[in-house]
């Protein structure tokens, strides 16, 4: 199989990478940024995992006595209109946004690698109808669509990873597509062919490993868009429902009315959902410099 | 050329045929229409009612029967009456359309004019301190969910002005509604404005790499000359193309934006439609959006291959 082995390419460009520890530290060292990525991003899975650890307070406990606290000795960062704490609700808020974003991002990349990989390999009257209806999904915003879908699907965790995913397809497939097109043309292909490999073997297990690349740098672009999706459907109403705690839907409770009299419960479900993408776009920038030189700057 | 439009212009009408259909199907796949909004609110159906108001909304037809329904009304430019305010939908829609182009305007405005000059600076200084921070500030940008940027604009307009600029229906001038709407206006290009300065910085830096860059500076042309004169007109041609699709797909941060500054336009409405289950509103809508959409497409493909000759058409 003739898949690019990073190792050997960083080894062959002087790295100094002897095991995983070192080639961590080699990252880090050349792309700064991207390894405050990384750091944020783990932060956010360990506070997703370790939700129940970190935060003594439960999320969906109301307390009439503590509505609207500010922020201070008991309430670290306040508390909402019922009295429930909102660093409790960020901290397991983290575990809605991990699971939308991931979940989506996932499903889409999956669906998307399948129909790219159909349509590039294949090609024919297969690639002319997805590529057809590739330009119909196309032909809407991701809020747009991911809206429609949200709504007609109904609400519930499941539905929102859906509604996000689909929309995703089209992008991840025109890249796979146009990267299989390529590939399809290469010798080790012909080789597979010659040996008298099966043409959904070859596309299986010699096209596909060599799509990661570019899909692995779309994945983490992508990653970003679906948390800030579900963070708009949530604040419009249409995300995930009650009783999950999600950061989308803390705002859009708190919206204008508290601007006002309860800042803290605008601010920080912001700040959560802001420094998650943020960690995700310097990560994606990361990996798609390292993974894709032609990019490179 | 001539073959070329045709055929680009079919595939426009396929794919808006398309969106029609899937649009159509998904808005009716899963059970439940406004009639079951409003009779769960109620609490008690009576089953005769809820058919007599179904039939009356042609909820009962056939699928097919509807969706030919709608396309015949499209033809003759009837979109039928809107459930919820029984208003034919055009008279709901055309009056929500001026204030939400007004927005879009100002907002792309805002994203070129910071996007492409922040762009060059960031390429001309590459690897400075400078470009450092503008490519943190522009990634950021993107990292900034649109409505939480506009609560944060409310939140500093209340706290140093003591006052919220909100919307009024009616305001005084041309001049003082634009001032009114430039707020929201930067909360929406914000974003686009960080993806514009992106793709100008590295379209920039692809184009200063190039061989008639050199030659423009062993020549002796200044530096001013050599980054403004030839390489940033050569290097805003793919900015053209992302400023244009980004025009369309601003949409998503209309429909927050509108929601937290309260703005009756029509990304707003389309949400309420959305939530009301009001077909005729949404279907109709989701048309126009993806129309605009297809449009801006076909003309930035046009506008490009017009402006570079070495894009050809055959194929």
């Amino acid at each position: 199989m003739a898949v690019i082995d990073h190792e050997a390419e960083l080894a062959r460009a002087g790295a100094n990478v002897r095991g995983p520890l070192s080639s961590i530290l080699f990252f880090a060292r050349s792309y700064p940024l991207g390894a405050l990525g990384a750091l944020i991003m783990l932060a956010f899975v360990a506070t997703a995992v370790f939700a129940d650890a970190i935060t003594a307070f439960d999320p969906l406990t109301t307390n009439a006595h503590d509505s609207l606290a500010p922020p201070g000795d008991r309430h670290t960062l306040g508390a909402d209109f019922m009295g429930r704490d909102v660093l409790a609700r960020i901290i397991y808020g983290a575990r809605i946004s991990l699971a939308v974003g991931l979940g989506a991002t996932a499903l889409g990349c999956l669906g998307g690698m399948i129909v790219g990989l159909m349509s590039g390999y294949f090609g024919g009257w297969l690639d002319l109808t997805v590529q057809r209806l590739m330009d119909i999904m196309q032909s809407l915003p991701l809020l747009v669509m991911a809206l429609v879908m949200a709504a007609s699907l109904g609400p519930s965790l499941t539905n929102t990873i859906i509604a996000i995913a689909i929309p995703l397809v089209p992008n991840v497939a025109r890249v796979i597509r146009s990267s299989t097109l390529a590939l399809r043309e290469m010798p080790f292909v012909e080789a597979a062919r010659a040996v008298g490999m099966s043409e959904t073997r070859i596309a299986i297990t010699h096209v596909l490993p060599n799509t990661l690349a570019p899909l692995i740098v779309l994945a983490t672009a992508q990653l970003g868009s679906a948390i800030l999706v579900e963070s708009a459907l949530a604040f419009l109403g249409l995300g995930v429902p009650e009783p999950h705690p999600s950061w989308g839907r803390m705002l859009s409770e708190s919206a204008a009315e508290y601007v006002r009299t309860a800042p803290w419960l605008v601010i920080f479900p912001g700040v959560a959902i802001s420094a998650v993408v943020f960690g995700t776009n310097l990560l994606g920038d990361a990996i798609r410099d390292m993974l894709d030189p032609r990019q490179r700057f | 050329m001539g073959a070329y439009l045709v055929r680009r212009f079919l595939l426009m009408v396929l794919t808006l045929f398309g969106m029609s259909v899937l649009i159509f199907v998904m808005l009716r796949l899963v059970p439940g229409n406004i009639t079951d909004i409003i009779f769960d609110s109620a609490g008690f159906v009576n089953p005769a009612k809820k058919a007599a108001i179904e039939r009356q909304l042609g909820l009962d037809q056939p699928i097919v029967t509807q969706y030919i329904t709608w396309m015949a009304g499209l033809a003759r430019g009837d979109l039928g009456y809107a459930f919820v305010s029984e208003k034919p939908a055009l008279d709901e829609i055309l009056p929500r359309i001026p204030v939400t182009a007004k927005l879009a305007v100002l907002a792309l405005a805002f994203s070129v004019l910071f996007g492409v000059p922040l762009g060059v600076i960031s390429a001309v200084r590459q690897n400075t301190g400078l470009d450092y921070v503008l490519r943190v500030v522009s990634l950021s940008g993107l990292s900034l969910p649109s409505f939480w940027l506009g609560l944060l604009i409310l939140m500093a307009c209340v706290h140093w002005f003591g006052w919220i600029p909100i919307y009024r229906s009616s305001p005084d001038n041309f001049w003082q509604e634009i001032a009114l709407l430039s707020i929201p206006a930067a909360a929406v290009g914000f974003r686009s404005s960080a993806l514009v300065m992106r793709l100008t910085r590295s379209s920039m830096l692809e184009v200063l790499r190039q061989d008639y860059i050199r030659t423009a500076r062993a020549k002796g042309a200044s530096e001013p000359s050599v980054n403004y004169d030839h390489a940033l007109r050569n290097a805003v041609l793919p900015v053209v193309t992302v400023i244009g699709i980004e025009a369309a797909f601003l949409v998503g941060g209309l429909i927050v934006t509108e929601t937290v500054f309260n703005i009756p336009g029509v990304a707003r409405f389309l949400v309420e439609a959305i939530r009301w289950r009001d077909y005729p509103i949404v279907q109709n809508l989701v048309m126009f959006i993806a129309i605009i959409v297809v449009m801006v497409n076909f003309i930035v493909d046009m506008a490009y291959a017009a402006l570079d000759p070495r894009i050809k058409y055959e194929e």
